[in-house]
């Protein structure tokens, strides 16, 4: 059986996120006041072939132990193990004709 | 002075390095070796991990470098005490390989900085340091993304208590200020070596910098280091 494995990967906390932190900024030149201590991570997708959705987490977790996170610097999860890719319910709409609008 | 340029796909300044130790230096068993061999030969006396974008920085820094099929005989062979300089992307790789302690994340500022910078010379005890003194500054650019260098407390400890740090960012007179810190280094950080010292990491490059006509030819003292070093062994 194939399971889509995600994984989420954060820095530590103590690490500084130089992009998290322009991010941020231009968030709040955006007007999102209300958003503070924005950070940066990654969302990883594997595919693995397993007898169980147990086994292929236990893959995706040894996967992320041994190259796909860095221990000095960050840490990760297991956050998803389904049979379906995930949908992403949000869609933004498209600028129309190509214009960029404020 | 055996030396073998390891080559990553990616890797940019495997040339620089190349030429600086045969044609400058004047070493002719200076040899490239692909990432793909499994060996990096016999009697090797220094193996040189280049500066570049090996597999594009995908991932992390140095993160996929690190497992490539040559990497086990270039972590055997420092285990066993040889010698081994990263240089800029190498040092990265050194680091995701555990041959170093610490990691190299974005620099500060988010820029791309490729600037002539001021080095202290921390120490001259070195296999990579003694054509230096110590206090000595040297000018050598830096071209990095990635060059930040951070570590766990403890980790810093050991290095500064054990005399680990080779060279820091400082100015014109060697005096190691927030100012003269390009990237973001703690404590100014610019290079380590491993607690053995055969493995020593710098995200400056000295290869860049052993002719005049570059602007610098203090990197050379690096790779002078190296073969007094690997002379006195031949003699010794």
């Amino acid at each position: 059986m194939k399971y889509f494995v995600y994984l989420a990967i954060e820095r530590k906390e103590a690490i500084l996120d130089p992009s998290g932190k322009a991010t941020e900024h231009a968030l709040g030149s955006l007007g999102f006041s209300e958003i503070e201590n924005t950070r940066i991570g990654k969302l990883i997708r594997l595919t693995i072939d397993a007898d169980s959705p147990e086994k292929a987490r236990t893959i995706g977790e040894s996967a992320g132990a041994k190259l796909l996170a860095n221990p000095i610097m960050e840490d990760f999860s297991v956050i998803e193990v389904a049979l379906e890719p995930r949908v992403h319910a949000t869609r933004i709409p498209a600028k129309k004709n190509g214009k960029v609008t404020a | 002075m055996r030396t073998r340029v390891i080559v990553f796909p990616g890797s940019n300044c495997d040339h620089d390095a190349m030429y600086a130790v045969k044609n400058v230096l004047g070493e002719p068993d200076t040899e490239f070796v692909w990432h793909k061999e499994e060996s990096i030969g016999k009697d090797v006396d220094l193996v040189i991990l280049p500066g570049g974008f090996s597999y594009g920085d995908y991932l992390r820094t140095g993160a996929i470098a690190r497992f490539s099929p040559v990497m086990k005989d270039v972590i055997r062979y420092a285990n066993e005490g040889g010698t081994v300089i990263g240089i800029c992307n190498g040092f990265q790789v050194l680091c995701e390989s555990g041959l170093l302690p610490g990691v190299l994340i974005r620099n500060e500022s988010l820029k791309f900085i490729c600037k002539e910078v001021y080095l202290k010379t921390e120490r001259e005890d070195s296999r990579f340091t003694s054509a230096l003194s110590a206090g000595q500054v040297v000018q050598i650019p830096i071209a990095h993304g990635e060059g930040n260098y951070i570590a766990t407390d403890e980790v810093l400890q050991d290095l500064e208590s054990n005399n680990r740090v080779i060279f820091r960012y400082s100015d014109r007179e060697g005096n190691v200020t927030p100012e003269a810190n390009p990237n973001g280094s703690r404590n100014n950080i610019a290079g380590i070596m491993n607690e053995h010292g055969n493995v020593f990491g710098m995200m400056p490059h000295p290869e860049r910098a052993c002719e005049k006509i570059l602007g610098s030819a203090d990197g050379l003292h690096v790779f002078k280091s190296l073969q007094a070093h690997f002379a006195e062994l031949v003699h010794a």
